[in-house]
């Protein structure tokens, strides 16, 4: 679902930010991605939303290589791949249900079927009592819960969570967490980010990707990891 | 569809900075407006000073009208002539005891009419330069009978230089206030789409195609450049007639110039925002 092949990405400011790394995420894996600020997560999920490209390497996500896909197709894998961030990123001076029936518009989905979908998407993530509240009216929790509908819009394959509970307090950032696992649980391949240990620590069974200084320095996949 | 429900909600939604947007589109096509006045004015004022241009061929006492009926047909054939007037010597005469009724004593005791018979001879628009002018004046000197041709030789010469110097300015001023005004409607434009730069990127998140991001903007751009254009053309109309009544009479300018520069208001707002928005589709 997810491969990176040998990606190295240099910004030329910043310097190096990834060096060679190579990982694979098959369909229906959940995997955290870990390392401290600045060992190269936020730069590999980009990566993989093809917001960015290596500046060597390949990255294929859903079938999209990052050798082959152009700035005006994109959009197609946008639709395959949902992402959610620390910050939410919704549009202020809109409801959560306006924020999630915004991403179904603009993707093409019928008025008529739109507001259904709005709805069933937020009852997913628990918020159907507050789909008619302004975003700035909800908690954090609820405002990731938003996000993450919106995420769903399109049905998606995977799932890029950047730091999803940086700014969530320890319970809302468990109930974010869930949410992930349940929807992993009914298929789909969830990527999250996190500097979290204690977050990763309890959740043993979830398999870890540690990047550092932009190196993938440990897969608790690999059998070496197993064995220690 | 889309596009347009987008764009008309987006103007909904921010009111003041559509409004903002629309003015400084309508200050900026405001200038080009009155300069668009004042130059349509002038050209009109040259216009009618450039219908007097004409060649006068006075004909020597005692020629024959069939002689003069030959001269008259040559030259109107010319491409530079439209037509030609014969003035015969009683008309010449009573012409000037019209014109200058101060010598009518002078006119009285005259015993022989002492003034020629004249052809005038009307130029076409476009012919009334000194080229042309010499060329007809040059035609009618051949004929023996033509005692002198007068046609204002340094007169027409300034009127020349003048249209020249007219038109030179006016596309030159005309091109930079047009440039001015671009640039004025593009930072308008780009700040609205600035405005707006968080649900670009939401929709490039979701996975919108570039051309469904793009449109309802261009829309929305050419919609607030009409609109300034609207109000541009309202105030130099408005202008136009205050100083018609207060100071002296202005032509207003035909409606194909006001729909040319509310078109123009348009594009500007449609090529400004396609411009501004390149920028944050490359950004996702």
């Amino acid at each position: 679902m997810i491969q990176l092949s040998h990606v190295i990405k240099e910004y030329p400011t910043r310097g190096r930010a990834l060096n060679d790394v190579s990982f694979r995420i098959r369909k229906g894996e959940f995997a955290f991605l870990t390392g401290h600020s600045g060992s190269g997560k936020s730069t590999t999920l980009r990566l993989i939303h093809m917001a960015d490209t290596p500046s060597s390497g390949e990255v294929v996500v859903c079938g999209f290589s990052s050798e082959r896909t152009t700035q005006r197709e994109v959009w197609k894998l946008r639709r395959r791949v949902g992402h959610v961030f620390q910050d939410f990123r919704l549009l202020p001076g809109r409801t959560a249900f306006e924020n999630v029936a915004f991403a179904l518009e603009v993707t093409g989905t019928s008025r008529g079927e739109m507001g259904n979908r709005a709805n069933r998407l937020l009852a997913q993530v628990g918020l159907s009592v507050k789909a008619g509240m302004q975003v700035h009216e909800l908690s954090g929790g609820e405002q990731q819960r938003v996000s993450i509908a919106r995420a769903l819009a399109n049905d998606p394959l995977v799932l890029l969570a950047d730091e999803p509970s940086g700014n969530l307090d320890e319970r809302a950032s468990r109930g974010i967490m869930e949410l992930f696992l349940d929807l992993n649980t009914q298929g789909m391949t969830v990527l999250m980010a996190t500097h979290d240990l204690e977050l990763v620590r309890a959740y043993p069974d979830i398999r870890i990707l540690e990047l550092d200084e932009g190196r993938l320095v440990y897969d608790s996949k690999t059998p070496e990891a197993r064995e220690a | 569809m889309h596009a347009l429900r987008e764009a008309l909600a987006a103007i909904r939604r921010a009111p003041l900075l559509t409004a903002l947007s629309a003015a400084m589109v309508a200050l900026a096509l405001y200038v080009v407006g009155l300069f668009a006045v004042a130059s349509y004015n002038l050209h009109q004022a040259l216009a009618q000073v450039e219908e007097r241009v004409e060649v006068v061929v006075y004909i020597r006492d005692g020629t024959a009208d069939s002689e003069v009926q030959l001269l008259e047909e040559e030259l109107v054939q010319m491409e530079e002539v439209h037509a030609a007037h014969y003035v015969s010597k009683d008309e010449a005469l009573a012409r000037a005891r019209q014109d200058l009724p101060e010598f009518e004593e002078l006119f009285l005791d005259m015993e022989v009419n002492p003034l020629p018979a004249s052809l005038e001879v009307e130029l076409l628009p476009g012919y009334r330069n000194p080229a042309s002018v010499a060329r007809v004046a040059d035609r009618a000197s051949l004929y023996p009978f033509v005692e002198d041709v007068r046609y204002g030789r340094e007169w027409v010469d300034r009127l020349f230089l003048l249209r020249r110097i007219g038109g030179i300015t006016t596309t030159v001023l005309g091109a930079a206030f047009a440039v001015v005004a671009g640039l004025i409607i593009a930072t308008a434009v780009r700040i609205a789409v600035y405005a707006r730069r968080e649900e670009i990127y939401v929709m490039r998140l979701v996975g919108a195609t570039n051309g469904f991001i793009r449109r309802p903007f261009l829309l929305e751009g050419a919609l607030t450049g009409i609109l300034g254009g609207v109000l541009a053309a309202g105030m130099t109309y408005a202008s136009a007639q205050a100083v018609s009544r207060l100071i002296f009479r202005v032509e207003w300018i035909p409606v194909e110039w006001m729909v040319a520069g509310i078109a123009g208001g348009g594009l500007f707002g449609l090529l400004a925002s396609g411009f501004a928005i390149r920028r944050y589709l490359r950004e996702v």
